[in-house]
Order: structure tokens, then C-alpha cells, then sequence
């Protein structure tokens, strides 16, 4: 018996060698791992065996599949490989072709325990940043792979971080990149590695988010990121507590299925004009707004009118009167439309939600309806009214008052304090502008800019009065 | 709102989007300092859910001026909004990615003032982190709905991957659903990637060197259970795709119950068995030698939900076996149920050595339970003589609780069957 102490690939491949050319059988051969010692009566060998440079071949496949097989951690790969060679070297030289051989079977499970060790290792390092005493700013990671794979793996971390300065600590062995080459050094303990990094923070809640609570699968995602790998995966730490929410989570978004089951189509007229729509709109229960509103409010104005104003909804005034813009900011309006030169019966006024949206909150004057922001389900649900409205009107004109009408004609993230007074175009007309709701400029506290935001009101809509239909 | 609120907005509204591959672009982009693509993907991590975390997925918005009614962000919906700069999902990109977090960026977006101004933000994105950031990984953009194609044509340069959403299987359910979404644009908007990678391509066999064009390629999208469209329409459409468009990928999305979600909706969602079928049979499609046209064996025109679509063809065409593995040819064996194309390649190696015994197919995992009912092996397979009975399907239908085990994320990546 023969025995033999290699730790390297390359170590195995000059014993092998020797072996091989010395017709030296695998039963013949104890492999010994790394931390064995000789015993007494062990024979080295070497001074038996012939140097020779004699050359003889081996399958290509089998050279990489032995490197890869090499970094396994068994005991039992060195010996497995001389056998296989062995074979391999004596009339099966196409055993590898055979993966229903119980060696080449067990190589393969080996080589694909390496791979897959390294693919991890792509995968579940994690670089911490800190600046060293040069003031350079260096990548750290400590990993604990399953193989002895930091060489595998260390050309791709260079490939990928080719501009950056990282390390990456392993029990085994560590590497190093200065952005020119690749170092290894000793194994170093965990207690060695960066603490923290303040962008974990960040990393943990994209984890969170992207986590869909409707299908919890903890065995896949356990199996492929093994738990022994959670200590140095730093969203690992959310786990236990996204599982615990999970279900309420889940509750909540089947609480939250809403939107209504049809909208204002619905109930449209078969004949399309404005006064047949006045008719129909009574009917309209399209969202839950008309139980608590005492009617709706439909538009009012010439049919041909060249300028249509959009509020918001109607206020209390309006839903008790039944016509739009009659309360405190329909006179702030009329005296707007008066200024700019406009005369209110020329213009079409109209709003986006058609009935009343309040709150009734107990007050010490007893109970008072106050005006409540429709939300987007309820805007949606009207549109077709306005819409049937500018369709049947073509205003060469459209003047948005305030955020409401605003989002449902130019989008949900149009801010009308950036972009009042611009003219855009949209489906419906031309030019569509957006200004100030005045029940917005009645409610600024601060009086210089109230006046300025009247002022503002009165410019726009001098400017839409201004506006020429396109030829 | 800080950057965090808006991660944890805009990464939980880009969530329902399948597409999850970062893989295909083979070589890393010339004269870059971080990142790399070498052909294959990596998962850096699995959430709870089972589902692997390769990209940044997120969007650049989720205000939207579109009402798709599938859709968490349509206008309609009263879920929060938020809006990241260009320069917020730059440096989020590049941060995450030195530390080694992820493969790379998948960017979409709500549609915001229009579909040209929406595709320039996303294409500034990718454009910085190229140019500014001398950034090689990986980039998914999702092509904005309308978009004119010369933007299309300029997010191809800076991205690895295009896709543009086919959404719903048919021209009808579109119009249904997602009214301001038209088929001809939306093939229109494909084609038009389609050209521009086949000329690059030819460009670079003429060995010219040409600007990169999407090097890893497009894919798409497609939602289902949102209508009752069948498999078979599905399937018909996803193999249209494929040759016409010669898209990587289509994914299935099974309309899963969202917040916000609209009440003209089916009430539910479908099981997700059937996107895991969906997955197997576009499998079959791609990679088996399948024709969308026989794929589905069922009177209603959908895959069975009980057993995989290969055995399900396997059953409804018992004349075609039993199959001798040790003479058939390659594509006859790929039709062998329980048989996959890599054992099929093994099997190929190993009878040029030996003759296949039912032990070797053992050992080879093919799945025997199934297979073993369809083959020919060099010794004695007594469980051949159950070829021809009645209860066949029965026999070799998995037992029912282990479909809950399958992992139709799984088989989006895999499909084996």
C-alpha cells in the first residue's frame, strides 16, 4: 500500500502521474486527507517511482471535471479521481460518457456540489463598504462556503468589480482585488468582518416590499438560500417577522378590493344631448356618493359655449340648490369671470363629481356638513358625464379649478402648483389649462397671497378668453 | 417622502410583474468598471414567497393616466403614489449592485403626461448608469405602451432586454380590459425590436461592429385568469410570438387578488396550477418539438389541471408508443412523459456504449412513475402491459396533494417536465 498526501489539484495531478506511469493500481493507493498524519510505517514512495516525463493523454473533460471535483471538500475525492483516471487510462476511455457509473456518478454529484457551491457564492456574498486608513473606500465581505471554492470563484468577483477595491474573507482562504490583481491570503474568522453598512437599511426594505404575502413558499425559498447561509445575509433578519404579518397582510388587501361595479355608462341616455343627460344623471348610482346627497348637480351653460370651467364637486349650497358654483366660491368666481371681462352666462360650469361628498363630524353648534375630497374610484366612476359633456360642448377652452378636475384630465401626478396657467393639449380640447379652485383661494390664511392667488385666477382666465380656436 | 418611502412604494407596485430573468446577454459591455453579464443569471436572494430577487425591480413612477383594470397603479386606483428622479434609481442601482445585492435593474414605469415623455425618463435612466457610471450589468427596460419606436430604438442601446407587454392573450380581451392598449401597436412595437436585433446581428456576422441592440433579446408578458380566454387561445398566441417575433420569453402572470383591486374583476384568481401548466407547455413548445395546436388535449379547449401536459398528450395519443429508447430518435424521446431533454441528451450518450436497461434510466432520476408506462428498455419493462388499459391516466396521475408542492415560479425558470 502506497500512501499518498496532496491537497492541491496540482499536488494531485504530479502524484497522479507518477502513479499512473508506475502502473501502480487505485486499491494499491490510500489518499490521505490533508489533516492525516503519516503513521510510522507509512511509506512515502517517492524515491521508488521513476520521474518519468513519459507522456501519455488524458480526455480533456476529465482534467476540468478532476479541478472542479478537486475543491470538494470529501476525503474520499482524491482517490475517487485516481480511480476514475485509472479506468479511465485501462480500455474505458469513454467511462465519463457513462453517467450511470456508480464513479462517474458519485464525480458528478460532487462537481455539481462545487458548482453549485460557487454559484451560491455569486450569489450570496455581501459587500460592506468602509474606508480604510489610506481614506480609500474598500468592499468587505465575510462568506462561509460549503468547498474550498475562493479560487473558483475569485476571477468573476475580479470581472465584475473590476473598479472597485474588495476583499472577500473566507474560513479557509481570503482574496483580495486592488483593481489590477487578485491576492488570497489565510482564512480569517468571522469576528473579523465589517459590522454594518448603512445602506442595509435601504436593501432590507426593497426585501420587504417586493415580498408578496399572497403566496408564502418557505421550503423553496429555503432551499435555495439555505438557512446556513442566513447569518451573513442581512435581509435574512426580516424573515420571521414578513411571515408572521403575512396573513394580516393578505386580510387587508382582500378588505381592500374596491372600485365600483360599473360606472356612469351605465346609466347614460340613449340619446346623447345635454339636456337628456340633465334627465338621466338623477338615476346615476354608479358610486355609493348619491345616498347621503340630497341630488346631483349637473352642468350649466350655453350648449355651444366656447370656454367650459371644471370644479370639483359640488358644495353644500349647490347639492341644497341643485345648480353648480351658486355658495362662498361661486361669488368669489362670479366676481373673477367679472373682472376678466367674462360674462357668466357665456360660460359652460360644470364639475368633475357630480353629487355632494361630505363628512358630518359632531360639532358644538350641532351638526355641519363639511366638504370632503372625492377619491379616485368616485372620480372615475362620474367621468363619463364630463365627458359626454366636452364631447357634446367642444369648448375651444377648458379651464381645470384645482387638483381634482386636473388629475382626471392631465393625470394623477399633475400638480397645479407647478403648472397652472400652462395651456396643454388633452383629448377633449386644445387647450385645457389648470388654475386655482376659489374655494382654495378662499381658504389661504394668508391674505398677500390670497389676493395674489385671485389675481392669478383672474389672469388665467382672461388668458383662456383670449384663445382662438385652431384652423 | 425620502427615498426609503419610496422604495418601499415603488418596489411593492412593480411586484406583480413576473419577468425575473437576468440572464442572456453573454458578454460584458466594453469599458465597463462595475458590473458584468456572462450569460447566465444569479439569484441573490428568495423572499418568503418563494421567488428568487435577481433584479432591482421597480418603478420609475406607479401615477399612471392609463386604466387598465388588472392593474394596481390605473388611475382609478386609490393605492399611495410616488415618483423616483432619474438620479434616485441610478445611484439606488449602483449601490445595490457593488455590494453584490443584485444581477442588475428592471426598470418600468406608470405612463406620466405622455407614453414619449414617460420611455425618455426610463431611457435617461439607463443611459447615466452606462455613460455616467461606466455601469456593464444588467438592464431590463419595459418599453412604455405607445411609445414612438425611435425611443424604443434608443432604450435598445443602453438596455440588455426590451419587452414590451403583451398584456392580454386576444385583440378582445384588450378592449375588455385595457381599452387605450391596442394589439397592432403593441405587435407594431415588438416588430420593430425584432428588425433592430436581427440587423445588428447581421451587422456583426458581416463582422462589422454595430452599437449593442438589446443583446439579451425581448420578452413579454401576459396576464391569466383575467378572462376566460382559453389555454389553447394562449398558447396560440405565445407560439406567434415566438416565431414571429422571436421573443426569449413570454411570461404568464395568473391574475392574483391585488389592493386596490377593481370590482369588475373575476372575484378570483386562477389556480396557479394553471400558470405552472401554461409554463410546462410553452416548455413543450420551445424546447420539446410541440405544436400549440396539439398541446391541448382537453374538450374545453384548457390543459388539465390534474396532470402535466405531456402526459396528458401521452394519454390522448397511446399509438405513438411505446417508444424504444435504445433506437428512437432524439425527438422521439423528448416526447416521452417523465423524460426530460437532458436525460433524453444522457440517454443519447449512453447507448452509443451500452444498452439502456430500465435500472440505467433509474439512475438517470427521468421521473419513472410516468415514464415507465411508454418505454422500451433492453430488458423486460412489465409495466408496458398497462399501456393499453383504461385506467391508465389514472395510474399515472401524481396523487393529488402533491400539486400543492409545485412552484410555478420554479417551472417559469425550469419548465422541465
Amino acid at each position: 500500500m502506497r500512501f499518498v498526501k496532496v491537497q492541491t489539484f496540482d499536488q494531485w495531478r504530479t502524484e497522479a502521474r507518477r502513479l499512473l506511469l508506475s502502473d501502480v493500481p487505485p486499491e494499491q493507493v490510500a489518499w490521505m486527507a490533508d489533516d492525516e498524519q503519516l503513521s510510522l510505517f507509512d511509506s512515502n514512495g517517492d524515491a521508488e517511482l521513476p520521474a518519468t516525463q513519459a507522456a501519455f493523454t488524458v480526455p480533456k473533460a476529465f482534467l476540468e471535471l478532476a479541478k472542479t471535483v478537486a475543491c470538494h471538500r470529501a476525503g474520499t475525492r482524491w482517490s475517487l479521481l485516481y480511480r476514475t483516471l485509472w479506468r479511465l487510462m485501462h480500455g474505458e476511455r469513454h467511462l465519463l460518457q457513462i453517467p450511470t457509473d456508480e464513479d462517474v456518478d458519485a464525480l458528478m454529484t460532487m462537481r455539481k456540489a462545487v458548482t453549485r457551491d460557487v454559484h451560491k457564492m455569486k450569489a450570496f456574498v455581501r459587500f460592506r463598504k468602509v474606508v480604510d486608513s489610506d481614506g480609500r473606500e474598500v468592499y468587505v465581505a465575510w462568506h462561509r462556503p460549503d468547498h474550498r471554492i475562493v479560487r473558483l470563484a475569485a476571477p468573476f468577483f475580479s470581472r465584475r468589480f473590476r473598479g472597485m477595491h474588495w476583499s472577500i474573507l473566507t474560513p479557509d482562504e481570503s482574496v483580495t482585488w486592488d483593481q489590477t490583481s487578485l491576492q488570497y491570503g489565510p482564512g480569517v474568522p468571522v469576528s473579523d468582518a465589517p459590522d454594518e453598512d448603512a445602506l442595509e437599511e435601504l436593501w432590507k426594505t426593497y426585501y420587504a416590499s417586493i415580498f408578496n404575502p399572497a403566496r408564502v413558499k418557505v421550503d423553496t425559498m429555503k432551499r435555495e438560500m439555505p438557512v446556513r447561509h442566513w447569518p451573513t445575509l442581512p435581509e435574512t433578519s426580516l424573515i420571521a417577522d414578513l411571515l408572521h404579518t403575512a396573513p394580516e397582510r393578505v386580510a387587508a388587501m382582500v378588505d381592500q378590493n374596491e372600485g365600483f361595479a360599473e360606472t356612469a355608462t351605465h346609466y347614460m341616455p340613449e340619446r346623447i344631448d345635454l339636456q337628456s343627460l340633465r334627465a338621466a344623471v338623477v338615476g346615476c348610482q354608479a358610486c355609493d356618493l348619491h345616498q347621503h346627497a340630497t341630488q346631483p348637480v349637473f352642468g350649466e351653460g350655453p350648449p355651444d359655449a366656447r370656454i367650459v370651467l371644471v370644479g370639483e364637486q359640488p358644495g353644500d349650497r349647490e347639492d341644497v340648490d341643485g345648480r353648480p358654483f351658486v355658495g362662498p366660491a361661486g361669488k368669489l368666481l362670479d366676481e373673477a369671470l367679472r373682472r376678466a371681462g367674462i360674462r357668466r352666462s357665456d360660460v359652460y360650469l360644470t364639475n368633475v363629481v357630480k353629487h355632494f361628498k361630505f363628512t358630518e363630524p359632531p360639532t358644538s353648534r350641532g351638526k355641519r356638513r363639511l366638504h370632503q375630497k372625492p377619491n379616485a374610484r368616485e372620480v372615475f366612476a362620474c367621468r363619463p358625464w364630463l365627458e359626454a359633456e366636452l364631447t357634446l360642448i367642444q369648448p375651444v377652452a377648458i379651464l381645470c379649478l384645482g387638483a381634482t378636475p386636473s388629475q382626471a384630465l392631465f393625470g394623477r401626478d399633475f400638480q397645479v402648483s407647478k403648472h397652472r396657467g400652462e395651456i396643454r393639449a388633452t383629448d377633449w380640447c386644445h387647450c385645457t389649462m389648470a388654475t386655482w379652485h376659489p374655494a382654495a383661494i378662499l381658504r389661504m390664511p394668508d391674505q398677500h397671497r390670497r389676493t395674489e392667488m385671485q389675481q392669478q385666477l383672474v389672469d388665467d382666465l382672461r388668458h383662456i378668453h383670449q384663445t382662438r380656436p385652431p384652423n | 417622502m425620502d427615498v426609503r418611502d419610496k422604495l418601499a412604494i415603488l418596489a411593492d407596485a412593480a411586484k406583480y410583474d413576473a419577468s425575473c430573468a437576468s440572464s442572456g446577454s453573454k458578454a460584458t459591455r466594453a469599458g465597463s468598471k462595475i458590473g458584468s453579464t456572462e450569460g447566465m443569471g444569479i439569484c441573490h436572494s428568495y423572499t418568503p414567497d418563494g421567488r428568487c430577487i435577481s433584479l432591482l425591480k421597480v418603478l420609475l413612477t406607479n401615477y399612471c393616466i392609463y386604466d387598465c383594470q388588472y392593474c394596481v397603479n390605473r388611475i382609478s386606483s386609490d393605492t399611495p403614489r410616488a415618483r423616483f428622479s432619474v438620479d434616485e434609481v441610478v445611484s439606488l442601482t449602483i449601490e445595490f449592485y457593488k455590494r453584490n445585492y443584485i444581477e442588475g435593474l428592471f426598470l418600468s414605469s406608470g405612463i406620466i403626461q405622455t407614453s414619449d415623455y414617460t420611455m425618455e425618463q426610463l431611457i435617461s435612466v439607463a443611459k447615466k448608469l452606462r455613460t455616467d457610471e461606466h455601469y456593464g450589468g444588467y438592464i431590463h427596460l419595459k418599453t412604455i405602451p405607445n411609445a414612438s419606436q425611435a425611443l424604443i430604438q434608443e432604450a435598445g442601446l443602453w438596455a440588455d432586454r426590451l419587452s414590451v407587454n403583451i398584456e392580454l392573450p386576444t385583440e378582445g380581451d384588450l378592449q375588455k380590459l385595457a381599452p387605450e392598449k391596442k394589439k397592432p401597436q403593441i405587435v407594431d412595437a415588438m416588430q420593430g425590436i425584432r428588425q433592430k436585433i436581427d440587423e445588428t446581428k447581421d451587422d456583426q456576422n458581416a463582422g462589422l461592429h454595430p452599437p449593442n441592440f438589446a443583446p439579451a433579446g425581448q420578452s413579454t408578458q401576459m396576464i391569466v385568469g383575467a378572462t376566460d380566454t382559453p389555454d389553447v387561445e394562449i398558447l396560440k398566441t405565445a407560439s406567434q410570438l415566438y416565431d414571429g417575433q422571436n421573443l426569449r420569453r413570454v411570461y404568464y402572470s395568473a391574475y392574483s387578488p391585488i389592493p386596490h383591486a377593481d370590482a369588475r374583476l373575476p372575484g378570483q384568481s386562477p389556480p396557479l396550477v394553471r400558470e405552472h401548466r401554461l409554463y410546462q407547455a410553452d416548455w413543450l413548445m420551445r424546447f420539446y418539438g410541440f405544436d400549440a395546436s396539439e398541446i391541448v388535449a382537453e374538450a374545453d379547449q384548457n390543459l388539465s389541471l390534474e396532470i402535466d401536459p405531456k402526459l396528458a398528450w401521452a394519454l390522448a395519443n397511446r399509438h405513438f408508443f411505446p417508444v424504444d429508447v435504445n433506437r428512437a430518435s432524439r425527438e422521439e424521446l423528448l416526447r416521452i412523459p417523465g423524460i426530460g431533454a437532458r436525460s433524453v441528451k444522457r440517454i443519447l450518450g449512453i447507448r452509443r456504449h451500452k444498452h439502456v436497461r430500465v435500472e440505467d434510466l433509474k439512475k438517470l432520476r427521468v421521473a419513472w412513475n410516468r415514464a415507465k408506462y411508454f418505454v422500451l428498455t433492453a430488458d423486460h419493462n412489465p409495466e408496458l402491459a398497462n399501456l393499453d388499459k383504461a385506467d391508465l391516466r389514472r395510474r399515472a396521475q401524481p396523487k393529488p396533494k402533491q400539486l400543492m408542492l409545485f412552484d410555478t415560479r420554479q417551472s417559469a425558470l425550469s419548465g422541465e417536465v
